[in-house]
């Protein structure tokens, strides 16, 4: 296995591919082309690093968690801080990049859909950045789960439309902005969020977020002297763990797990564990794994985090898995919980809900492991956002909910 | 006939084509064939039965709520055939299924076009399928000689078209303007534009302009470029305000406006 790095689409393996109307086309094929050009000049390369040099944060530091690793057994874990990038998350890698492809195609306006509003808040801040108009779609349920990221998006200028129909999730307000997409997209560009839909979103996406990857293993080489025995992080759509698995696809010896929303429990129908429990299918433009029944039709995922409760997941995702490449665990609600609680009394670190996924793995794998292995999680995003699930959850203010 | 059949003769005639959507299922799988039989009754020359699924992103609001009306209401996906069979042993018209893309590759693309082919369905209108992707249901098609009907698009490149065009038995679905499924004041003039580069890349395809339509005025105005006007949304809507009877009502509205008698 080696040159897994080099897969640039439009297929992984059997995965990925264009499963949209033909009226989208022309707009994706106008997307890879600015895309191809920007690749291949520098300039363009030079002025994202700057961005993210001088406004994201980056590159974003590596924190030893060594009490929290003390959980876990006798492994070293390292965490990837993107939680300390502008905006709180990794979504901000990708959402640059795509800002300055919107500028050089010349569109005004862009759209986006959200599930934690952790991508939503980045596209907002970006149009703001960049004078763009925004429009970010949200499940109807996500905008009660996550007031406070629509409020952040309001405030930073978009518009923030709560998708009603079907689930009112992640699911249709990714229907919804391609519903306007379609429709308006001779000025519009489909910030689209995560390593899914139509080629090229998921390569363009993941090579956005390759610069997790990249910074880490550089890191974890120059100032600690050691290759990751594992790497982890969570997967919903995928976008931040092939971000950070992507600079180790071809380094055999580093092993790669993903960590999937497992809801109520994997023995539960009530999660979003689709590389698990789903089958090849096409949603969202891709021909990826996905929840489904029997007929095709897409089965509503569960998850207390807005941004892992999502039915599908990225092709890249599908082929790694197909190929054992990759492993893919679940992780319940209770215990994504225990480990934000964890990490924030253990290091100081308040997770976002989606990276307590991978915290959580990460005790566990702690245990698997031989001694003096080590552990490099992605921490893709803090918790700010997610104050009142936690508060509620773990009743720190008081009954009155 | 089979639906090219149909078109050819309107076109030959000089007879304006009127084809028509009703998602199956709604309001129940016996009122969406009755619907269909009605709208076949009252001058549909075409029928395009809609299969109901979870994410269909290229339908506005009112065939959305329609559609996940069906799904709710427990329609399953082998029910399409139960329904073709009993609206095609009822009317003459061709009746092709409009279908996303998953239902039919999970079901087995080869199962559905036999299953399609012997409830007596004309074939399949593929809404997030394009000819790039479409490799087992070309091969398909070609075994059972069901229709296979692509989309073409405003901003489609003259290539592109002439390979969906070519690639579409029956005709090829000309979408009139950049946008979902659903009722216009006017019929975009980007339309002509679709319907011209069809004739110049695939002269012998039949062109029929889709999304929008909702009057007899605007199925006209598309019957005098094309070889036909699609008309969904407007009649989902008008089953809505008054079951069959406000259906049927709606359909002779619009063939009203058309020109049936070939002079």
């Amino acid at each position: 296995m080696s040159n897994l790095r080099e897969q640039v689409g439009p297929y992984f393996g059997e995965f990925g591919g264009r499963f949209v109307p033909e009226s989208l086309i022309a707009a994706l094929d106008e997307l890879d082309a600015t895309y191809q050009a920007a690749k291949a000049d520098p300039s363009f390369a030079f002025e994202l690093s700057e961005l993210h040099r001088t406004y994201t944060g980056r590159p974003s530091i590596i924190t030893e968690a060594k009490r929290f690793a003390s959980l876990a057994g006798d492994v070293r874990i390292f965490l990837k801080r993107e939680d300390l990038n502008h905006t709180g998350s990794h979504k901000i890698n990708n959402v640059l990049g795509q800002a300055l492809l919107a500028k050089r195609m010349g569109k005004t306006r862009i759209i986006a859909e959200t599930g934690a509003g952790q991508h939503g808040v980045a596209s907002a801040t970006a149009a703001a950045l960049f004078g763009l108009e925004c429009v970010v779609y949200m499940g109807q349920v996500d905008t009660e789960r996550q007031a406070l990221n629509v409020a952040r998006m309001k405030l930073l200028g978009a518009t923030v439309v709560p998708v009603t129909t079907g689930s009112r999730t992640l699911k249709d307000a990714i229907n919804e902005a391609l519903r306007d997409w379609v429709t308006n997209v001779e000025t519009t560009h489909y910030l689209l969020g995560t390593v899914a839909g139509p080629h090229p979103f998921p390569t363009m996406v993941r090579d956005f977020h390759s610069v997790i990857g990249n910074e880490a293993k550089r890191q974890l080489q120059d100032e600690f002297g050691i290759t990751p025995t594992v790497v982890a992080a969570c997967v919903g759509g995928g976008s931040n763990a092939i971000g950070i698995f992507h600079a180790f696809l071809d380094d055999e010896n580093v092993r790669l797990v993903g960590f999937e929303a497992a809801g109520d429990g994997m023995d539960t129908p009530r999660h979003a564990a689709t590389l698990n429990f789903g089958k090849p299918g096409v949603l969202h433009g891709a021909k990826s794994y996905m929840l489904q029944d029997e007929d095709g039709q897409t089965i509503e995922s569960h998850s207390i985090s807005a941004g892992l409760d999502y039915p599908g997941v990225g092709p890249e995702h599908a082929w790694l898995k197909d190929l054992g490449r990759a492993e893919y665990r679940g992780i319940s609600d209770a215990e994504a919980m225990d480990a934000l609680r964890l990490l924030s009394q253990t290091e100081g670190i308040i997770p976002a809900i989606e990276t307590a996924h991978a915290l959580a793995g990460a005790l566990k794998l702690g245990k698997e492991l031989p001694a003096g292995s080590s552990i490099l999680i992605n921490l893709s995003g803090r918790g700010d956002k997610d104050m009142e699930t936690a508060a509620r959850y773990f009743g720190l203010i008081g009954d009155s909910k | 006939m089979s639906t090219s059949d149909v078109i050819k003769s309107n076109s030959d005639a000089g007879k304006d084509t009127l084809i028509g959507y009703f998602p199956l299922g709604y309001p129940s799988l016996e009122e969406s064939i009755e619907a269909a039989v009605a709208m076949v009754e009252e001058g549909v020359d075409v029928l395009e039965l809609g299969v109901p699924y979870s994410d269909p992103v290229m339908d506005g609001l009112v065939i959305q709520e329609a559609t996940q009306l069906a799904l709710e209401k427990g329609f399953r996906l082998r029910q399409t055939f139960d329904a073709v069979k009993a609206v095609s042993s009822r009317v003459d018209a061709p009746v092709l299924v409009m279908t996303y893309w998953n239902p039919v590759s999970q079901y087995g693309v080869a199962k559905f076009a036999d299953d399609l082919k012997a409830s007596g369905g004309a074939g399949l209108i593929t809404p997030d399928l394009i000819p790039d992707e479409a490799k087992d249901w070309l091969a398909e098609s070609d075994r059972t000689g069901l229709d296979r009907v692509f989309l073409v698009a405003p901003t489609s490149s003259p290539e592109r078209v002439k390979r969906a065009a070519e690639l579409s038995r029956g005709f090829v679905y000309a979408v009139s303007t950049m946008g979902i499924t659903g009722a216009r004041e006017e019929v975009d003039s980007l339309a002509r534009g679709v319907v011209s580069s069809v004739r110049e890349q695939a002269p012998q395809q039949n062109a029929a302009v889709g999304i929008g339509i909702s009057s007899g005025e605007q199925a006209a105005e598309v019957n005098a470029y094309a070889d036909g006007a699609i008309v969904g949304s407007a009649f989902v809507k008008a089953y809505q305000r008054g079951g069959i009877d406000a259906l049927r009502q709606q359909v002779r509205d619009i063939v009203s406006g058309l020109n049936r008698t070939g002079k």
